[in-house]
């Protein structure tokens, strides 16, 4: 595994060596607390970003490496129009492994056409955010305690939701697998991942409006906020955001053992009072993000 | 129909969707040529109701000519020799075509970064499908 650019970079048994990893990183981390001694992550985050780079960051520093970078595009040589390949050309040479944020889709794919070290893709534009996909599954691995036979509502902002597409072309992988496409008409999913992803899988999934009528069937609820900066214009933003919000009355539809993520940071799309259900578990989720990208960097350095 | 005086010796570039001629043009620099070239378009057609169609006189030296493909898959050449077509060829989908087909996603690395090549893969054989391989949208979507 050379760079992660896109979750189909990974096969089913990278993916579970991975969550492995990660599982016996959870149980003993003080065992993994120097592996990556004297290595350096570089964090080229060309858009701003709190919960990825700092996730990234605290992985790095959990398995005793140092971080550099930069968190907005503003205080890097890309404000003087420096160009992705020349930046990480510079950045090959100052660190082991680099994780890559930036707004343009394709410039972590770019990047890792010129780098010698390994490029993570740490979300780039609407398309893809594999290590966001890596949280994901390692959450709903060690829930629900297993990746197959689940049935997952996706919700809100299905078009440019890069954390949804990623989602959906790893867990088509496994087999059983169901998906609830809930969004406005105006924010449904991408016909190429239609196309190229379920009906090439033969994935059954439906495309409905409203999130109500089906919470008795999911096994998942995947929510995502509509993203303000995937917008050309303020008015679709504000007509849109708020078409799909979760609340106590909705869960009580849902089944017990039901969980509900959401790849943060949320908006109002899942009400505050929805925090104290034990079925929400987005902030579990977070925590499993560092562990998720600690096992990744290990892998990815051969330092395991 | 307008009447273009027939070839003795050329090719012959038909059903190309209408409209389209212009961008092949371009693309295969046929202004450089100092041969003929008829460029018809909107011309009637039984099978696609209006089509273009291309005339060049001579022949076409180091251009892979099934390229085109990927711009309109319908496109058959046919090749004159002595006032007859001696060949008609279909096209075949090249699997990935650089600097043939322009990206137009605004959200795409190649929007800000012009000396990025713009490469597609064919994903959809049946449909002559190419999508960008940087943001993976189709070069049909607008």
């Amino acid at each position: 595994m050379k760079h992660l650019i896109s979750p189909t970079d990974l096969t089913v048994s990278e993916l579970s060596g991975i969550l492995d990893l990660a599982e016996k990183i959870i149980n003993d981390p003080k065992e993994y607390s120097e592996a990556c001694h004297g290595k350096k992550l570089a964090t080229l985050f060309y858009e701003p970003s709190t919960r990825t780079r700092l996730s990234f960051e605290a992985a790095m520093l959990n398995l005793g490496g140092s971080i550099l970078g930069f968190s907005t595009a503003d205080s890097s040589s890309a404000a003087k129009g420096e160009s992705v390949a020349d930046t990480i050309r510079v950045i090959s040479s100052y660190a082991d492994i680099c994780a890559m944020r930036h707004p343009k889709e394709g410039a972590p794919l770019v990047a890792s056409y010129h780098s010698s070290i390994p490029v993570i893709n740490a979300g780039d534009g609407g398309h893809n955010h594999p290590t966001q996909t890596l949280t994901d599954l390692l959450t709903i691995k060690n829930l629900k305690g297993r990746l197959n036979n689940l049935t997952i509502g996706l919700c809100g902002d299905l078009k440019f939701g890069r954390t949804v597409h990623s989602l959906i072309n790893s867990l088509v992988l496994y087999e059983g697998i169901k998906f609830v496409l809930i969004s406005p008409v105006e924010l449904r999913i991408p016909t190429y991942i239609k196309e190229q992803v379920l009906e090439a899988h033969n994935i059954p999934y439906e495309e409905v409006d409203i999130l109500e009528d089906k919470m008795p069937e999911l096994d998942i609820l995947y929510m995502t906020r509509v993203q303000k900066e995937r917008f050309f214009n303020e008015e679709d933003y504000i007509r849109l955001k708020d078409s799909f919000i979760l609340n106590s009355k909705k869960m009580s539809k849902a089944k017990d053992d039901m969980l509900v993520l959401h790849p943060l940071p949320r908006v109002n799309e899942i009400s505050t009072e929805v925090d104290s259900d034990p079925r929400a578990a987005y902030f579990k989720q977070a925590e499993y993000g560092v562990y998720a990208r600690m096992a990744l960097i290990m892998k990815m350095l051969e330092v395991e | 129909m307008l009447k273009i005086g027939g070839l003795n010796e050329g090719i012959v570039l038909d059903h190309i969707q209408a409209g389209v001629a212009m961008e092949i043009y371009a693309y295969l620099n046929l202004d450089a040529l100092d041969n003929s070239v008829a460029i018809i378009k909107n011309a009637k057609s039984n099978k696609m109701g209006k089509k273009d169609i291309i005339k060049i006189e001579g022949t076409l030296d180091d251009v892979d000519i099934n390229i085109l493909g990927a711009l309109d898959k319908n496109i058959t050449i046919n090749i004159i020799k002595n006032g007859t077509i001696v060949d008609k060829q279909n096209l075949s989908l090249p699997n990935k075509v650089t600097n043939v087909l322009q990206c137009k996603n605004p959200r795409c690395i190649t929007s800000i970064e012009q000396e990025i090549p713009h490469t597609f893969k064919l994903t959809n054989k049946e449909k002559g499908l190419y999508r960008c391989v940087y943001c993976e949208q189709s070069h049909k979507e607008k």
